[in-house]
């Protein structure tokens, strides 16, 4: 039952909401009750659909490319020893410049439409993995490497026989964290440069409930890719898991 | 079975190593017949591992040489001799049966012809029924079986043993002293076996060299043969 005790956290908070909006008359450009919110869902939901169906695809491919990109790049980083110490330091550098400032470079780049979008959420989300999979990768222990390096193992061998499998709990932690990010950096990049996602049902910063009810859709969103990750973690890494 | 020399002679002369200012082993010279077993006995950190280290060609000596079944380079070392760690580091995404065959599978053998060498191993050893459990469901004293079993399957003529037994109880240890000794029995190879139990020493070897503690000095090599335990122990306290 402790499993679901967030279920009625959420109730209770939802139901005290309500009683505040009711109570006190707080009118809906300040603070939009569930239940208009829940009626805004509902009179809102042919477009709302459409707006999520983008914004589930701009998360999708941008926290596929993410992670290709990023466990790529630690992948090369670890198996080529100069350029880590080449590299890394600028790639952790360029984690201060905000994305979003990039944003209409990019659009001059590769023009409107969903590949901006993808390649800023790709952008904002791969370097947890990256960071996770090269610290992973470092952490197979000294002793097991020595021993394999006995057991006939070249160093490819290591990587992908002992480094790699060791290193993937680890990238699947980088990953939920990069999945967390990708339903805001969706929503910042159609701010940016797009006239359409659920980024576009929040303009309208009057209409609260709807802006409301984009935000729950979000919401459903980034829990989704959040369980999706845990679940390919689950089948893909079950000994972390066991033991 | 696994294709190999029953055994290559090692010799180490006048070895010395350090890290740093830390000096850890001080004009060792120690030789081993081919197919011959010697146990390296001494106090904690007096060096032992570093020591199989070395003879492995994983580290180089600061001074003298050591040589394996003709090798004094390290790769010709490390080509020679294959190293079971103290606690047993199977890897828990592999089988029973897939980590014993690794090293087959690492030397470019197919991975059904390495399963198919490794799996009568299980049989002969007492693993039979264990092949498709991960090592997480095995017990410890199965564990250091797959991983001896491993070590075996590495095809080369040496090797070397770091306390393989030392992170299990008693009665297990016991058990798989003789295990371990009917094992290499039926699979001779040269042995050198670090560890901090004299008997299991004497039992499993017919050489031992005792060490001081650190920087570890040869304070003793002798045929087990006749010697006792408290014979040890003695040159043990100095």
């Amino acid at each position: 039952m402790r499993r679901y005790a967030w279920i009625v956290v959420l109730v209770a908070l939802i139901a005290a909401w309500q009683a505040w909006v009711d109570l006190r008359s707080v009118p809906d450009y300040l603070l939009p009750s569930p239940g208009e919110i829940a009626h805004s869902l509902w009179n809102n939901r042919t477009t709302l659909a459409h707006e999520t169906g983008v914004t589930l695809r701009e998360m999708l491919f941008g926290f596929a490319m993410a992670v290709a990109f990023g466990l790529g790049a630690a992948i090369v980083l670890t198996r080529v020893g100069w350029l880590r110490n080449a590299v890394y330091p600028l790639l952790v550098a360029s984690q201060s410049v905000p994305i979003i400032a990039l944003a209409p470079l990019l659009l001059y780049y590769i023009g409107f439409g969903l590949a901006p979008i993808v390649v800023m959420v790709a952008l904002i989300c791969f370097f947890p993995i990256t960071a996770s999979a090269l610290d992973g990768f470092d952490r197979a222990p000294a002793d097991l490497v020595r021993t394999m390096r006995t057991l006939n193992a070249s160093p490819r061998a290591i990587f992908w026989r002992v480094q790699l499998p060791w290193a993937a709990p680890r990238v699947f932690t980088g990953a939920r964290i990069a999945a967390s990010y990708a339903a805001v950096a969706a929503i910042f990049s159609e701010f940016a440069g797009s006239s359409s996602g659920l980024g576009d049902s929040m303009r309208d910063q009057l209409n609260t409930p709807l802006v409301g009810a984009a935000v729950v859709l979000l919401a459903a969103l980034a829990l989704g890719l959040f369980g999706l990750v845990t679940l390919l973690e689950r089948w893909l890494v079950p000994w972390s898991h066991e033991g | 079975m696994v294709a190999t020399a029953a055994g290559a002679p090692i010799a180490i002369r006048e070895v010395s190593h350090g890290y740093g200012d830390l000096r850890v082993l001080d004009d060792v010279t120690l030789d081993v017949a081919p197919g011959g077993r010697l146990a390296v006995v001494g106090p904690s950190g007096c060096g032992k591992s570093t020591l199989l280290h070395l003879v492995a060609g994983l580290e180089l000596p600061r001074a003298g040489s050591i040589d394996v079944d003709g090798s004094d380079d390290a790769a010709g070392r490390l080509a020679g001799c294959a190293l079971m760690p103290q606690s047993d580091l199977l890897l828990p995404w592999r089988t029973a049966l897939d980590n014993a065959a690794l090293p087959l599978i690492n030397a470019g053998v197919g991975r059904r012809e390495a399963r198919e060498t490794a799996a009568p191993l299980f049989r002969r050893f007492g693993l039979a029924g264990f092949e498709q459990e991960p090592p997480g469901r095995l017990s410890g004293g199965m564990r250091q079986r797959v991983a001896f079993l491993r070590t075996l399957l590495a095809g080369k003529p040496v090797l070397l043993l770091d306390e393989p037994f030392a992170a299990l109880d008693a009665l297990t240890r016991e058990e798989l002293g003789g295990w371990l000794l009917d094992a290499l029995d039926q699979e001779p190879r040269t042995v050198v076996l670090v560890t901090h139990d004299v008997d299991e020493a004497l039992r499993t070897c017919d050489r031992i060299a005792v060490l001081s503690a650190r920087p570890g000095r040869v304070l003793l090599t002798a045929a087990t043969d006749g010697l006792s335990r408290d014979d040890v122990l003695e040159v043990l306290r100095g």
